[in-house]
């Protein structure tokens, strides 16, 4: 079977073409959002389970704001963030011409359509795509926005990606707090601070299957969230 | 002659290099290491800060509480119906208070603000219990941490304020040291366990030592600095005290991890919550001056 991509991936930093303003203007849009996340959330990382690495990962993280990608970014070490790619919604991050420049420009972001019914390619081959040119992929598998404490069931697209590159290592992650500071409908962030823990590195086990893996991952990410774990820290 | 400020910052690093020194070559354990290392850092701002002048200081502290009320709020149970009154105290009361420290004319009738904001949202729910968890935020990390720089005299004096908080932070770090070499008894096991009568009796009585030495920052003559330092270092335990039953009830050991070694931001200034504003009033009362948090 040939998959063709979703959407045409923008690619690593070091293989695209784009003039010094076009440069300057994004790598200031970008400091500027990292530095607000610092101001307002404090973007505090946890490495609990494994330290910064920059080998290629996909970091598995809970969904509870427009803003968890930006938080995520501004707690990783900076030599991290320009080969760390967020996985998103294509309908939402298309919908507007800022939308689609911080997506495509700023975060390089794998967008992929989330609608099966409109879906007329293959996500899985886009993320690969990033996944294979050296990019850490960040992936939400809950796919929309959480209430925040809890944790909504995990789509299957993550299962059938470490299927395909069952090597790569899945860092779970809990991001704490950011569902009082951005909420579902808000415009104004609420300054409060936030931090992203860092798990133990997973993989699919050999025999696991898909509703095993998912449930594992499942469980993993919502025991970093758990109170017990900030303590142990 | 060395001005004040800078004899003190000169003393400061002479004992942080013997610190690192001794860090170095007798292999103190990691997290002392990395809290030495965070003490320049915090020497260096601070420092800086004071040599720049009153503005610089007051500016640093509005963002210190800045800092610290984002810790203090991440804990509570604050839902997204008291976003409004969040935002309003930290965008709005909190740079009004430092304004008013910085003509002098600090109050606290914005605490007035939170409740009415909370109401307006129309939301009921355990409507005391949120009025009270941001009130006491707003207290302890803007109007409480707002008295050290209230210290600062708009004649650029800086003494009793370097006194206060070298005082304070001192007693804080005997504490700690006293309680690993000589602790044997906790003096709040249900509270904090690292707290012990050893520390606590150390830090005290050498805080006090420290404060009659360092007279000559204050107005007050060695006894008298003696006696405040002595308050001073009482005021800052139970402000650690406090702020550990706070973190113990919400299940966490630290506010954050802002500073490598020490924790959150709060946890390196909450003794200075409790100190601060009783040192503040004491000073006041006792040079007949208006009495501070009046107008």
């Amino acid at each position: 079977m040939t998959i063709t991509p979703a959407m045409p991936y923008l690619g690593t930093l070091g293989l695209r073409k784009e003039s010094i303003r076009t440069r300057i203007l994004r790598t200031a849009v970008a400091g500027s959002l990292i530095g607000v996340a610092r101001i307002v959330t404090g973007a505090e990382a946890r490495w609990v389970g494994c330290a910064p690495s920059a080998a290629t990962r996909i970091y598995v993280a809970n969904h509870t704001s427009h803003a968890d990608f930006v938080l995520l970014w501004a707690a990783l070490p900076p030599s991290l963030r320009a080969r760390t790619v967020p996985v998103a919604a294509a309908e939402y991050w298309n919908s507007n011409a800022i939308r689609r420049y911080l997506a495509n420009q700023v975060f390089r972001s794998v967008l992929i359509e989330r609608d099966r019914v409109d879906r007329r390619h293959n996500p899985l081959a886009s993320m690969l795509h990033a996944l294979d040119d050296g990019n850490s992929l960040i992936v939400f598998p809950e796919s929309t926005r959480g209430p925040g404490k809890t944790l909504l069931p995990f789509k299957c697209g993550i299962y059938h990606l470490a299927n395909a590159r069952p090597d790569i290592e899945i860092i779970p992650v809990w991001i704490d707090n950011l569902y009082r500071v951005l909420p579902r409908g808000a415009i104004l962030p609420a300054p409060l601070q936030c931090s992203a823990t860092f798990g133990e590195p997973t993989r699919l086990a050999a025999g696991e299957d898909k509703q095993e893996f998912l449930a594992r991952l499942h469980r993993t990410v919502e025991q970093l969230g758990s109170p017990s774990c900030s303590v142990s820290r | 002659m060395l001005s004040q400020p800078l004899t003190i910052l000169s003393a400061l690093a002479v004992v942080l290099t013997i610190a690192t020194l001794a860090g170095a070559v007798i292999g103190l354990e990691q997290n002392l290491k990395e809290r030495i290392r965070s003490w320049w850092w915090i020497i260096g701002v601070l420092g800086s800060a004071i040599l720049l002048g009153r503005t610089a200081v007051i500016a640093l502290f509005a963002g210190i509480s800045f800092i610290v009320l984002r810790e203090f709020l991440a804990l509570t149970q604050l839902e997204t119906s008291d976003r409004r009154a969040i935002v309003t105290t930290l965008v709005l009361v909190l740079p009004f208070q430092y304004a008013l420290v910085g003509i002098g004319q600090a109050n606290w009738l914005t605490f007035l603000v939170v409740p009415v904001l909370i109401a307006f949202s129309g939301d009921t729910r355990n409507y005391l219990a949120r009025t009270a968890e941001l009130l006491s935020g707003q207290w302890i990390c803007i109007y409480c941490i707002s008295c050290v720089p209230a210290l600062f005299g708009r004649n650029q004096q800086s003494g009793p304020m370097i006194f206060l908080i070298l005082v304070t932070q001192a007693s804080d770090v005997l504490q700690y040291t006293f309680g690993k070499v000589a602790g044997r008894h906790k003096i709040a096991p249900s509270i904090s366990p690292s707290k012990t009568v050893e520390g606590f009796i150390g830090a005290i009585l050498s805080a006090t030592a420290l404060g009659a030495g360092l007279y000559w920052l204050t107005p007050f003559k060695a006894p008298q600095a003696g006696v405040l330092a002595f308050i001073i270092a009482l005021a800052g335990f139970l402000g650690g005290l406090v702020m550990s039953a706070i973190k113990r009830d919400r299940g966490v050991k630290d506010w954050s991890q802002l500073i490598p070694g020490h924790g959150g931001m709060l946890d390196r200034v909450d003794s200075l919550c409790f100190s601060a504003p009783l040192f503040l009033f004491l000073t006041r009362a006792l040079f007949s001056a208006p009495p501070p948090l009046a107008h």
